[in-house]
């Protein structure tokens, strides 16, 4: 176990005693405590809360979009506190400047990272001081105590309290400078799979998302934004609109027009009768004239992302070269909750209730609009009905801020599928150009790949954008001459974080031009990989396991065959084996097999299920998804034209979690990107035809396909 | 504006509304009952359905007034004592992620196995087809009807 975190006695704060004589204490991430070292500020990021009745009060300040880090994180406190499993108590976190570092739920960070070691060595403080009141009470080495089920005992004589009964006196006491630390061989929470602290209330109903916030004298509101991107309000003529029973309030805002009401329906319904003059700016592209503005770039010149060797004149001295051309569409995140908003704007103070990936943006965004400083700005973050990046954003906060300024009165603001659909920041569209050079002996010489894609998030240096080429610049094999360079499109479609981000396409291009390579130098694709992963043991492995437990190179029925996909991603190592075949002449998954090294594993069947949802995301991309624009606008609106994978199309899945004792990884996301390309170099393998742009609905199949014994029709 | 009688979860409500406000919109807002969900609006995704005389049905997509005398049932009202065996196996397999669809999904689940009390995946697959998820939690849907349906499979 590697020990990242080195705490010091002042990381920690004693808040001190509760009203009713508890135990509270505040522990930091590593970044917030370099911080306090220089600064001597405190900032304290999870409050484990011990209670006279013995109730312990985990706090959690991620957000909990179906992750099950309102079960995870209480596992880790509770595991090295000796708690009591069924005297945990889980609250959620306002927003808060910096009481608790970074509330920013993004890329599977809510364990790896920090909060990990950060929330063991809390518990194990915490346990500590207990023993220690405990010893005192007794008068008796602490070393003769020991705990279990939120109880001090003293072993030679039986005697026994509750942590709740020690948790006025462990209070008074110093905090340990170095608490030990479970050998994880004494672990009884992490690495067991326990079930989710949410699921009773969220199969009854009762759990509360954001639509589900009721505020006493809350109105209801939807809003309207210009189809067009860059598009504002010209004017618009509400006549008809508040004739509708119901309808409160028809107020403009800074990205459109919001109807107000004493209920949904009236809101939805005015907003249909709306009639708006929109200013549509000057965007007008569609998607054909995006590719071809990318298809333009390409040809310019490219920063530089990741250079080893000389890439041209390894090219040059080829045995064998291959070119290929690779496009991916927009995608829109379209969260099963849609963008909403419950907002309380008051002369000197505003209330915020919001299903939010991001609660300190929620916060600032408020305070900047209301003119309000950060302090009189409450947000609460509910459930999310799914986040998937999308709610890291505030635009739909804006609205529901500015309807209730306009309104005085609090708003619930939800935007309709629609609205949702045709506003996101969607995943980029992109393009990318690949030159691959083998030797004589069919070994990957060379690989020169460039990409074009929107940019969005950190800029890496010389003009390269870090989320276009993740996945691409640190891609996993060892080549001896690699080349991957950045060309930057300027188009004005809001393009951001999508479940994986970079790799959700990179490893698709990747990974299908690898497999191209692999079947022109004659090779199987399992082995060609596998060779060219010799710096990635982790991956290997993974790789090895899956094609093992999928029976890689054994026969299968006519009509089937198998592709691989492999990704390393947010600290996660993973494979997949697509196994597919056609129905009716469309490509149909008819089983996936992952093998993924996550690290030390919190909960095992939350990681399962959020694998096995990876895939289920991933499928969707590769079979359905897409967002097209036209004339500046995007088509899709609905579920109808942007079908999301169905419970039929559903493939049998195994997923093998790989024992590992390195520091935990992301599980939320790295499931995602492996299967795009699993999928289309089994298609690949089963009918010869090599899918270089998704969708796979705009693809069509030979007639014969899937009959036919394809190059690498052994796997 | 109309005067309508809606029986929810075995109480009667008398709501002054337009006729042609989806039942959904008048459990949520206008009753209180929040467990159903607003996901499309136009029946393609199912995380608003509910029973009308103990048959699944998109509320979004249906107006309060041709809801007539059919008893509606809520997820709050699907079960009067305790928990549904549908609830129960939800919970035993732990098949919620965010779980907002997961409200519709179990109102069809339990509408399906008072049809065909051991559906076959493939009934599961046509009677399920229409409940979306984007969490991906098919899997354990599938798992958890044959549970309920009392027929745990390895």
């Amino acid at each position: 176990m590697k020990d990242i975190v080195k705490l010091r006695r002042r990381d920690f704060l004693k808040l001190g005693s509760l009203a009713g004589g508890g135990l509270i204490l505040g522990v930091s991430l590593p970044q917030q405590m370099l911080e306090a070292a220089e600064g001597e500020a405190f900032q304290p990021n999870v409050f484990i809360q011990i209670d006279p009745e013995n109730w312990v009060t985990v706090c959690v300040h991620k957000s909990e979009m179906g992750q099950g880090i309102r079960t995870a994180l209480p596992m880790i406190v509770a595991d090295e506190l000796d708690a009591d499993w069924n005297r945990i108590k889980v609250t959620q976190a306002d927003a808060h400047p910096d009481k608790y570092g970074s509330q920013m739920t993004v890329g599977s960070r809510s364990i790896r990272g920090g909060a990990w070691m950060t929330l063991r060595r809390a518990g194990a403080s915490a346990r500590e001081m207990l023993v220690a009141a405990a010893a005192a009470r007794w008068q008796v080495p602490p070393d003769q105590c020991r705990t279990e089920n939120s109880k001090v005992i003293h072993a030679p004589t039986g005697r026994e309290a509750t942590y709740g009964e020690l948790a006025k006196a462990a209070s008074q006491l110093p905090l340990p400078d170095e608490p030990r630390l479970k050998d994880p061989a004494e672990f009884r929470f992490i690495g067991k799979s326990m079930h989710q602290v949410d699921t009773p209330d969220r199969v009854q109903g009762k759990a509360t998302f954001g639509l589900d916030v009721r505020v006493p004298g809350m109105l209801f509101a939807t809003a309207v934004h210009c189809p067009v991107f860059g598009g504002s309000v010209e004017s618009f003529d509400a006549s008809r609109t508040r004739e509708v029973p119901g309808v409160k309030e028809v107020v403009q805002l800074s990205q459109g027009v919001a109807v107000v009401a004493e209920h949904t329906w009236a809101a939805l319904r005015g907003a249909q009768l709306l009639d708006v003059t929109w200013n549509h700016g000057g965007f007008s592209m569609s998607s054909s004239d995006i590719s071809a503005h990318f298809r333009e770039v390409a040809e310019t010149e490219g920063a530089v992302a990741r250079k080893e060797g000389d890439v041209e004149a390894a090219l040059g001295s080829a045995a064998g070269r291959l070119e290929a051309v690779y496009e991916v569409p927009y995608l829109a995140h379209a969260t099963m909750e849609p963008m909403n908003c419950t907002a309380h704007v008051l002369a000197d103070r505003c209330e915020i209730w919001v299903p939010t990936q991001n609660p300190q943006g929620v916060q600032s965004t408020a305070a900047r609009l209301t003119g309000l400083g950060i302090d009189r700005v409450t947000v609460h973050v509910t459930f999310l009905g799914c986040g998937l990046g999308r709610r890291s954003r505030t635009d739909f906060v804006q609205d529901a801020v500015e309807a209730s300024m306009k309104t005085g009165a609090p708003v619930q603001m939800v935007w309709t599928r629609e609205e949702d659909m045709q506003h996101d920041f969607y995943r980029p569209a992109t393009y990318t150009r690949f030159q691959g050079g083998l030797d004589a002996e069919g070994k990957l010489e060379a690989l020169k790949v460039r990409v074009v894609a929107p940019p969005f998030g950190g800029e890496g240096p010389g003009g390269v954008n870090r989320n276009s080429v993740d996945g691409v610049a640190n891609l996993p094999y060892q080549i001896p001459h690699l080349l991957v360079d950045y060309c930057r499109p300027n188009v004005p479609v809001p393009v951001g974080y999508w479940r994986s981000v970079g790799p959700s396409q990179n490893a698709f291009v990747i990974e299908s031009f690898v497999d191209e390579l692999a079947h022109a130098a004659k090779r199987d694709p399992f082995e060609f990989r596998r060779e060219l992963l010799a710096s990635e043991p982790r991956l290997r492995h993974v790789l090895e396991v899956a094609a093992q437990r999928s029976g890689w190179g054994k026969p299968l029925p006519e009509g089937r065959a198998r592709g691989i996909g492999l990704v390393i991603n947010k600290g996660g190592y993973v494979a997949q084996v697509a196994e597919v075949s056609l129905r009716d002449g469309r490509p149909w998954v008819e089983k996936v097999t992952c093998a993924a090294d996550c690290g030390r594993i919190i909960n095992p069947d939350t990681a399962q299920a959020q694998i096995v949802g990876s895939i289920a995301y991933g499928l969707t991309a590769v079979l359905h998804g897409e967002i097209s624009i036209e004339g500046g606008r995007v088509r899709q609106s609905n579920f109808h034209d942007y079908p999301l994978l169905s419970i039929a199309e559903m493939p049998e899945v195994e997923v093998v979690l790989v024992e590992s004792t390195e520091e935990p990884g992301g599980v939320g996301e790295p499931g995602v990107p492996p299967i795009a390309p699993a999928v289309t170099n089994a298609l690949f393998a089963l009918t010869g035809t090599r899918i270089r742009k998704l969708p796979l609905s705009n693809a069509a199949f030979p007639a014969n396909a899937g009959k036919a014994v394809a190059t690498a029709g052994s796997h | 504006m109309a005067t309508i009688s809606l029986q929810v979860n075995g109480r009667q409500y008398s709501l002054e509304v337009s006729p042609d406000t989806p039942l959904l919109w008048a459990l949520r807002d206008l009753i209180g009952l929040t467990g159903t969900k607003y996901g499309c609006g136009q029946g393609l995704c199912g995380c608003c359905t509910v029973h009308l005389a103990g048959k699944a049905a998109r509320s979004c997509i249906t107006p309060v007034s041709a809801v007539g005398d059919r008893p509606v049932t809520t997820i709050e009202g699907l079960s009067r004592d305790g928990l549904h065996r549908v609830q129960e196996a939800w919970i035993a397999e732990d098949v919620p992620q965010c779980g907002y669809c997961q409200p519709g999904q179990i109102m069809s689940a339990a509408a399906l196995l008072a049809d065909q009390p051991e559906p076959s995946d493939p009934d599961i697959d046509a009677a399920m087809e229409g409940n979306l998820c984007r969490c991906g939690t098919y899997d354990r849907v599938r798992r958890a009807i044959h549970r309920a349906a009392g027929e745990e499979r390895s």
